[in-house]
C-alpha cells in the first residue's frame, strides 16, 4: 500500500494505490483522520492506483467523509475502478459519496 | 468424487492476499466471469476479515482454515475457525440506508454468495459459503 499526500489548487489530495484491506486500512484511516482532523476544506482521495478494497477500506472512508461534514469541509473520492466501484455499489454507498472519473474532474468541481 | 483444495493462515491481515490469490485463482478456474471471481474473492475475504475481528479479536496466531470444494453445479467454500463462537442471532446484514463505518461484511457476503450458513462446532465456528455456476446473482 502506497501512501501519498500533497496540496494542489488549495486541495489536499490523498493518493492512495495498492489493495486497501484490514492490514492495510489503518494507515490509510491514520492519514485521512490526520488531514480531517487538521479541518482541511476540500480533500480529495485519488484512488486511481487501487486495486481492491474491503468493507474496512470503505469504512475508513465513510469515516473522513462524515469528520469532513462535521465542518462542511468537502470530501471528494475520485479515481475509482471498476473493481472498486462494484464495492460501493454492493454497499449502497456510491450515492452518499461524490465521485468522479479521475482528479482533474474532482478537481474542477472542488474549485 | 468430490474436488477439495484446502488452505489455512494464520489469522494475520497481512495473509489476506493470499486468501484472494487462492480464491481468485479457484474462481477463474471453474470459469466464473471476471465480475463473479473478483466479487466471490471479496466475499470471502470479508468472512475471513470477521474470523480475525471477531472470533479470535485480534489474535494472529490462530488458524484460518479455508477449504474449497468443487461440485458438479457449484462451488462451496468452508471457513472453519477455533475462536469465540459466532452468536447466531446477531449475524445479519445491516440497514444500509445508515450511513456509518463498519458492519458491510456480512451484507457484501451474503449479496454476493448464494448460500450462507454459519453454525458452532465443537470449538468455534464453521461459515459455509456456496455459489451456483449457472446462477448470476446481482445485488
Amino acid at each position: 500500500m502506497q501512501i501519498k499526500t500533497r496540496t494542489q489548487a488549495n486541495t489536499v489530495i490523498i493518493e492512495l494505490a495498492g489493495e486497501i484491506d484490514l492490514d492495510s486500512s489503518p494507515e490509510v484511516r491514520k492519514t485521512i483522520l490526520n488531514e480531517t482532523q487538521r479541518k482541511h476544506p476540500r480533500l480529495i482521495i485519488d484512488l486511481t492506483g487501487v486495486s481492491y478494497m474491503d468493507s474496512s477500506g470503505i469504512a475508513t472512508l465513510v469515516e473522513g467523509l462524515q469528520y469532513a461534514n462535521q465542518y462542511q469541509g468537502q470530501f471528494l473520492i475520485a479515481g475509482i475502478g471498476p473493481g472498486v466501484r462494484e464495492v460501493f455499489e454492493l454497499s449502497r454507498l456510491d450515492k452518499v459519496f461524490k465521485i468522479y472519473e479521475n482528479i482533474n474532474q474532482a478537481l474542477e468541481q472542488i474549485a | 468424487m468430490d474436488e477439495i483444495i484446502e488452505i489455512q493462515i494464520p489469522a494475520n491481515p497481512r495473509y489476506l492476499k493470499l486468501i484472494r490469490k487462492f480464491v481468485s485463482n479457484i474462481c477463474e478456474m471453474v470459469n466464473f466471469s471476471n465480475k463473479q471471481c473478483n466479487r466471490i474473492t471479496l466475499a470471502i475475504d470479508e468472512a475471513c476479515t470477521n474470523i480475525i475481528r471477531h472470533a479470535y479479536g485480534g489474535a494472529t496466531d490462530q488458524p484460518i482454515i479455508l477449504k474449497t470444494i468443487i461440485l458438479e453445479d457449484r462451488i462451496r467454500f468452508v471457513l472453519r475457525d477455533f475462536g469465540k463462537k459466532a452468536n447466531l442471532d446477531s449475524i445479519q446484514s445491516r440497514q444500509l440506508d445508515e450511513v456509518r463505518p463498519g458492519g458491510l461484511g456480512v451484507h457484501l457476503i451474503k449479496s454476493v454468495m448464494d448460500t450462507f450458513e454459519l453454525k458452532h462446532v465443537q470449538t468455534g465456528n464453521e461459515l459455509i459459503l456456496e455459489k451456483y455456476f449457472s446462477i448470476t446473482k446481482e445485488a
